[in-house]
């Protein structure tokens, strides 16, 4: 059960001088659903192809069940790997009606497996009475899924799914992320996906990996990752944040928002200066005549109100409060923490 | 790692390729037998300049101060100013019927977009000899006009003629590509323009003629290339190219290495013209990789143009098919008339599909490796396949059918004077015609389906066949009608290189109209363009029909 479906070893792939994946290394293990999360032009989508065959390593092994299919020295090509992958914009074959593009994979079967299995797959995919149709003639989530069911079809090992919901609009996308991640579950197909989108990452993958500049930082489960990101750039990857200026006072740092208790990966002196991570939830805000903040702008999000709160140094902290907030801009205030978990600090670097 | 870093991954496969070759990697890309046709096909067209460069080599010193005479240099500029006159003539009337023809509300739109191809099916020697006897002096023309007074008319040999008919035989060519772009253009880019303020004429001229710009030039490219090694036009006309005074070398000189001197140094031209070309395509994308169906853009209503807009269709039609056809038959109708007995053609037609046919099969069978190199895996070496498979087209085919006589004869007894050989001169000389063709249907196939079918445990052969080969269809049938075409009006080579008593069409109407029984070769031309028409008609309504676009 806990043996890797698909391991990264070390992975690392250039184009000339531009390091596009970095030594990266992860396991996926049966049944898992795993998000790579990153800004665009991070590696993601180079680390899927580099997986599935469509690129070749420089350095590192890609083990699929525990068989070399990527080394320097190896490359198994992709239609031996048994790794399904939807691309972006799904490659749906024009020329092909839905139903032949859902049995494009099945060519060892059987006429008879094949039409089961067709019938199978559309109706999991919700796509039943649809197999004549052409692609074109389906609308966007409707392809989505062809694509989906095109690539569950054969039993792949594992499924990539690059960007799978960036061409559907916003009211789509939710309900195909929670159709997507039912049927993989169902299916307990070990499945990675790349997103650029934290909401997507954070809703659909039982672990989240953050991708910067070619490297894979922090792999975690999503509450974790949210909780205690290792670097200050991941914090920013997944979510909103601030960081408070402080000073370690043994258990405490003091900070403009009062003394926090605080934990880290890295070691700090006493007395270091750090930057503390703020998430938008960490503080209610009170009026206090006498208080050290001032609400600089206010942001109305419908189910919340988003307070920006300056501080004298002229650091703002967002603050998340209920929608009926009836703080005006240019009261003074004061933060109170409203958690009781310890705030993660950074060591401060030079330039920051 | 999206978007415009896609080219950057695929100019970055070759370096992978190079280096998979050295590794005792599984799969390496291109792979032997995408690269096997195609440098087969490379030196298939490397034959004829090997041959040159032989003959060159052997060359008495003579030989080569005769190229770096005045004369040459003035034959050169000559061969230079034609070929971008005809190239000028070809895009002016290829661009705007394109327009009209796939973008309008043009009357009988159908009906224009098959008759504006067909100009194709003439041959050089038949449309310039119809010129000049229907517009030269003494001719049709004047003949009509005799009555009212008119004693001469304007001179027409020369540039104007020659231009003017090789501009209205060529055409087409550029027609072909600029339309099949046309037709593939996202309407949604056109359209933003026009909501950023642009009226259609400037939409027209900022955002899709800057599209079509690879379109026209690859059909610029045939054009040109085609217009270097014509002699039936030029000799018609009596204006003196490169091919021409190849051609006077070959029948005066017992030298032939002048004749093959003359045309290293026609291959230098075609290369110039080539290094042009490719620098004009720069480095655009152009398959859509958006999701969804394609928007194909509606079409525009010409108000008072259209009448004006049909009437310039059927000036072009006239002058480059109805004329020709027209006064085809009426030589025809005279000689039958004069009771000339009518032979049957059987034979000669047999030969002439024969031979075409299996040129057309073999030419676009070879075209699709060869494309799917070009357009997946560019690079040095696919350049270097690309520029020489070039090579054959601009040479004329009197040079290539000496070339392979050579090496038949002396390298390849069995196929010597047989059919093979002359249909392996077929694909030297028109190979460029099927490759642009399916290179064109090529680059609008996205890549990721390809990767998508082999993601789905495809084989790359197998991807071929049941994912490539089917999006390709259109293509690969243009580009097997489009050889068919040219071959049956080969005529140089056919005479050389045929089987003993080889009779075709193209060899009947020469050796009538040489001896100057122009209702005998009335008959033959006549046919050649019914058989050559078919096809390229049934092509084009094809390739148009619903369920050929699949809208």
């Amino acid at each position: 059960m806990n043996e890797a479906v698909v391991e990264c070893i070390g992975v690392s792939k250039s184009y000339g001088p531009v390091a596009a994946v970095c030594e990266v290394s992860f396991a996926l293990r049966q049944g898992e659903i795993l998000s790579i999360l990153g800004p665009s032009g991070c590696g993601k989508t180079t680390l899927l192809r580099l997986i599935a065959g469509f690129e070749r390593v420089d350095a590192g092994e890609v083990r699929v069940q525990g068989r070399v299919v990527s080394s320097p020295r190896t490359h198994a090509p992709p239609e031996r790997r048994h790794i399904g992958m939807v691309f972006q914009d799904y490659a749906l074959f024009p020329h092909l009606t839905v139903a032949q593009n859902v049995v494009f994979g099945l060519r060892s079967a059987s006429d008879a497996e094949r039409r089961a299995r067709l019938d199978e797959v559309l109706r999991l995919v919700r796509l039943e009475g649809m197999g004549g149709r052409y692609p074109h003639e389906l609308s966007g989530g409707q392809q989505q899924r062809v694509a989906l069911g095109r690539t569950l079809a054969p039993r792949p090992v594992t499924v990539l799914l690059d960007e799978p919901f960036s061409n559907l609009d916003a009211s789509l996308r939710s309900q195909m992320r929670q159709e997507v991640q039912h049927l993989l579950r169902g299916q307990r197909t070990a499945t990675i996906f790349v997103t650029h989108d934290r909401e997507e990452a954070f809703a659909m993958a039982d672990r989240v990996g953050v991708m910067l500049n070619g490297r894979l930082v922090q792999v975690d489960t999503p509450g974790a990752m949210y909780r205690s990101p290792t670097t200050p750039e991941v914090a920013a990857t997944t979510g909103v944040c601030d960081f408070l200026p402080g000073v370690v006072e043994g258990e405490r740092v003091a900070t403009e928002a009062g003394r926090l208790l605080w934990t880290s990966t890295g070691h700090l002196a006493q007395g270091a200066a750090v930057n503390v991570l703020v998430r938008a939830d960490d503080f209610l805000v009170m009026p206090n005549p006498h208080g050290n903040g001032v609400v600089a702008s206010r942001e109305y999000r419908g189910d919340a109100m988003v307070l920006v709160v300056r501080l004298p140094s002229g650091t703002t902290v967002r603050c998340r409060q209920g929608p009926y907030s009836e703080l005006a801009t240019g009261t003074q205030v004061t933060l109170a923490p409203s958690r009781v978990q310890p705030f993660v600090a950074y060591a401060k670097t030079r330039d920051g | 790692m999206q978007g415009d870093s896609s080219s950057q991954v695929l100019t970055v496969r070759l370096a992978d390729l190079t280096r998979a070759r050295t590794r005792r990697g599984l799969s390496s890309l291109p792979s032997l037998w995408l690269l096997g046709p195609s440098v087969f096909i490379a030196l298939a067209m490397l034959v004829p300049v090997a041959y040159l460069a032989l003959r060159s080599a052997g060359a008495s010193d003579s030989a080569w101060e005769l190229l770096f005479r005045a004369r040459t240099a003035w034959t050169l500029g000559r061969t230079a100013l034609l070929a971008v006159s005809v190239t000028g003539v070809a895009v002016l009337l290829a661009v705007p019927l394109a327009w009209l023809t796939a973008r309008s509300d043009l009357p009988w739109r159908r009906f224009w977009g098959v008759v504006s191809v067909l100009p194709l099916v003439i041959p050089s020697y038949v449309s310039a000899f119809l010129v000049v006897s229907a517009l030269g002096p003494r001719g049709l023309l004047q003949q009509m006009l005799e009555p009212l007074g008119v004693e001469r008319l304007p001179e027409i040999y020369g540039l104007p003629g020659a231009t003017l008919a090789l501009g209205l035989l060529t055409y087409p060519y550029v027609l072909l590509t600029v339309r099949g772009a046309m037709e593939n253009l996202d309407a949604s880019l056109e359209q933003s323009a026009r909501s950023l303020g642009y009226g259609p004429w400037r939409a027209f001229w900022h955002v899709t003629l800057p599209q079509l710009r690879p379109a026209i030039a690859a059909g610029a490219l045939l054009v040109a290339l085609y217009t270097l090694s014509d002699f039936g036009a030029v000799s018609l006309m009596r204006y003196e190219t490169f091919t021409w005074s190849i051609y006077q070398q070959y029948q005066s000189a017992f030298d032939r290495s002048v004749a093959a001197v003359l045309s290293l140094a026609l291959v230098a031209m075609a290369t110039a013209i080539l290094v042009l070309e490719s620098r004009s395509r720069g480095r655009m994308k152009y398959y859509r990789s958006g999701s969804g169906a394609s928007r194909r853009a509606g079409v525009t209503r010409l108000g008072r143009w259209r009448w004006p807009a049909a009437a310039f269709c059927g000036i072009v039609a006239s002058l480059a098919l109805a004329l020709p056809v027209a006064i085809l038959g009426y030589w025809l109708a005279r000689g039958i008339a004069a009771g000339e007995a009518l032979s049957p053609l059987w034979s000669e037609a047999r030969n002439s599909l024969y031979g075409s046919v299996l040129a057309a099969l073999v030419a676009a069978a070879l075209a699709v490796p060869a494309a799917a190199l070009l357009v997946r895996h560019p690079g040095k070496l696919s350049r270097g396949l690309e520029f020489t498979s070039y090579v054959g087209y601009a040479l004329p085919g009197v040079v290539v059918a000496l070339a392979l006589v050579f090496f038949g004869a002396n390298y390849a007894r069995p196929v010597y004077q047989s059919i093979w050989l002359l249909v392996f001169a077929y694909v030297v000389l028109f190979f460029p015609v099927a490759l642009s063709a399916v290179r064109s249907a090529m680059v609008q196939i996205n890549p990721r389906l390809e990767e998508a079918a082999r993601g789905l445990g495809l084989s790359p052969p197998k991807v071929m066949a049941r994912v490539t080969f089917p999006l390709l269809r259109p293509g690969v049938l243009a580009g097997a009608a489009l050889v068919f075409l040219v071959a049956m009006k080969e005529l140089p080579a056919t005479i050389i290189l045929g089987p003993l008593g080889f009779a075709t069409l193209a060899t009947a109407i020469w050796s009538a109209s040489s001896e100057a029984f122009f209702a005998r070769a009335a008959a033959p031309g006549l046919l050649l363009i019914l058989l050559s028409s078919v096809p390229m008609a049934f092509l084009v309504v094809r390739l148009r029909s619903p369920e050929g676009t699949r809208t």
